[in-house]
């Protein structure tokens, strides 16, 4: 107990505490207010990494929720291989992030095996220098954060299907309702609480996101693939700041919880 | 009704090669590391090795070679430090969950909502002062301290996870227990947590597989000490060898075989683990 809110509780508040003061992480400091979240807002470089925690996050949301639902969908009943695939998807899940970031980082490498298949099509023109321009970084880091997570998405999903009572499906076909009638109106409402689950925790995840980012680019080019975490670790460790770094810290904690609230609040079953 | 038809078996064989698709970076992974550095830049990335070599272990893990110490000495505290934790998280975890569950008190109501809502508080905040703190009292750079961290990190997960297991467990045994002689904690150790198998297994899988992976608080906590773990090791080295992938996957593979070892032993329990993690 004591422990808990010793590293817990205590630290988190006294991480509030610092983020309106100009600490550097030893000696003396001085309470200043509102001035280092205007800092913040007032830096390019950290509102474009705000801008791409955001952009992360949504597309990681987005993207994983609809591929792992759709792995759940197909491998829910009749498959033969479908034991198999799950046990498959899933090994991703278990792996550390920042081991997977590399083995990606060879496949996005300018004489890696992306720009081999693309060069072995004749498509030379799509061949690209996949985490040195700006929008493919984003996009090759999204990739990666969406690949080790389908797994862990489409488990969710399943726990949830496993709920769904055949029979009502069975009668909504007998009745002619269509694949996609029976998936919205039927199988969706049913497992309203795994989608609750899994679009909060992903969202959480993309909020967060950080071994990706330091693994595959460090960041760049240009500050293009910046996180809020990643400027934490920066503003905080490398450059001593910690009062600034404490904002940053604040500024990202208070957007998983307003999310998070909100999100509970779209996804709960409407009495 | 809903019977498998020759749609199904075409959505089965759409559904088998998007998973290999989406196994392809598994085989990238394996084939690259048993090629020897020459063939990497000569071969397709896909193409299998022509003589597959365990060259690029043997250079990493030979005695002679600096890498080695470092590699092993990572193993090494990954596993103290994740084993650590276990113990920790799921001695006190169970006990806590436990009290807190069978208490009728009012506090201990308000003490679980005080669990429940660590959950959801972020971490980053909290990160920095508890740097700190850890350094005023010896404990950046140690692998005690990240023990002590990691309890107090995942304690609420560890006492959420118990405290819905508590719940469904009949009073009945610890009621007989009682009536013949035992004492409150010989009941706990003797009736309870032997019944708790499968959330001390949901527990140490998860707790396990967190700090096992984890990069940032290691990262912080531990980069530069004779203590990193395998990540922190894993980033410094890859740092160090430019586009050598062989040796870079080697290490990668290393630092993934005894997770996927024990995935592989376990994977029925660790898809379980987390479907149920999550269903509570």
């Amino acid at each position: 107990m004591g422990l808990l809110i010793a590293t817990v509780y205590l630290t988190t508040l006294s991480g509030a505490f610092f983020a309106f003061t100009d600490w550097s992480g030893v000696g003396s400091f001085n309470f200043i207010g509102l001035d280092n979240f205007r800092n913040i807002f007032q830096r390019t470089e950290l509102l474009s990494s705000l801008a791409n925690t955001l952009i992360f996050a949504f597309g990681f949301l987005v993207i994983s929720n609809v591929l792992g639902l759709a792995f759940a969908l197909a491998l829910n009943r009749n498959l033969k291989t479908r034991y198999l695939l799950r046990t498959l998807l899933f090994m991703p899940v278990v792996l550390a992030p920042i081991s997977v970031s590399y083995v990606w980082g060879f496949i996005f490498a300018f004489d890696g095996p992306l720009n081999q298949l693309l060069g072995s099509l004749g498509l030379t023109s799509l061949q690209h220098q996949w985490l040195a321009e700006p929008l493919l970084a984003r996009g090759s880091i999204l990739t990666v954060m969406i690949w080790q997570n389908i797994g862990f998405v489409m488990v969710v999903y399943l726990a949830g299907l496993a709920t769904v009572p055949i029979e009502i499906e069975e009668a909504a076909a007998l009745d002619g309702a269509t694949r996609w009638q029976r998936l919205r109106l039927v199988v969706l409402p049913t497992i309203r609480p795994a989608v609750g689950i899994a679009t909060t925790l992903t969202l959480i995840q993309g909020l967060r996101v950080f071994d990706q980012v330091m693994a595959l680019t460090g960041g760049g080019p240009a500050g293009a693939t910046e996180t809020l975490a990643t400027q934490v670790y920066k503003q905080t460790f490398a450059f001593g700041k910690f009062g600034f770094g404490a904002a940053l810290a604040l500024l990202l904690s208070l957007l998983i919880l307003a999310f998070s609230v909100l999100q509970q609040l779209a996804t709960r079953e409407r009495a | 009704m809903f019977r498998y038809t020759k749609r199904t078996l075409l959505l089965e064989i759409v559904v088998v090669l998007a998973a290999l698709a989406l196994l392809m970076p598994f085989w990238i992974l394996v084939t690259t590391s048993l090629k020897p550095g020459e063939e990497i830049l000569t071969s397709a990335a896909i193409a299998p090795p022509k003589s597959p070599t365990l060259e690029n272990f043997q250079t990493l893990l030979s005695p002679s070679s600096t890498a080695s110490g470092q590699i092993l000495n990572g193993l090494l505290s990954s596993l103290i430090i994740t084993a650590g934790s276990i113990a920790g998280l799921v001695g006190l975890g169970s006990i806590t969950a436990y009290v807190l569950i069978r208490s009728t008190s009012r506090w201990s109501r308000r003490a679980f909502y005080l669990f429940l809502v660590a959950i959801v508080l972020p971490t980053q905040l909290g990160v920095l002062p508890l740097y700190v703190g850890a350094q005023q009292v010896g404990l950046v750079g140690s692998r005690i301290g990240m023990i002590l961290i990691y309890w107090g990190v995942l304690l609420p997960l560890a006492v959420f996870l118990y405290a819905g297991f508590f719940r469904e467990l009949p009073r009945d045994y610890e009621e007989s227990a009682m009536l013949d002689g035992a004492s409150p904690f010989q009941v706990f150790t003797k009736v309870v947590f032997p019944l708790m198998g499968p959330a001390t297994g949901t527990v140490a899988i998860l707790a396990g597989l967190i700090v096992w992976n984890d990069f940032f608080t290691p990262l912080i906590f531990l980069n530069g000490s004779d203590a990193q773990t395998l990540p922190v090791v894993m980033y410094n080295f890859v740092g160090s060898l430019v586009s050598q992938w062989n040796l870079i996957f080697a290490v990668v593979l290393i630092s993934m075989v005894p997770i996927l070892i024990f995935y592989v032993f376990a994977q029925k329990k660790f898809i379980q683990g987390f479907s149920g993690g999550i269903k509570s």
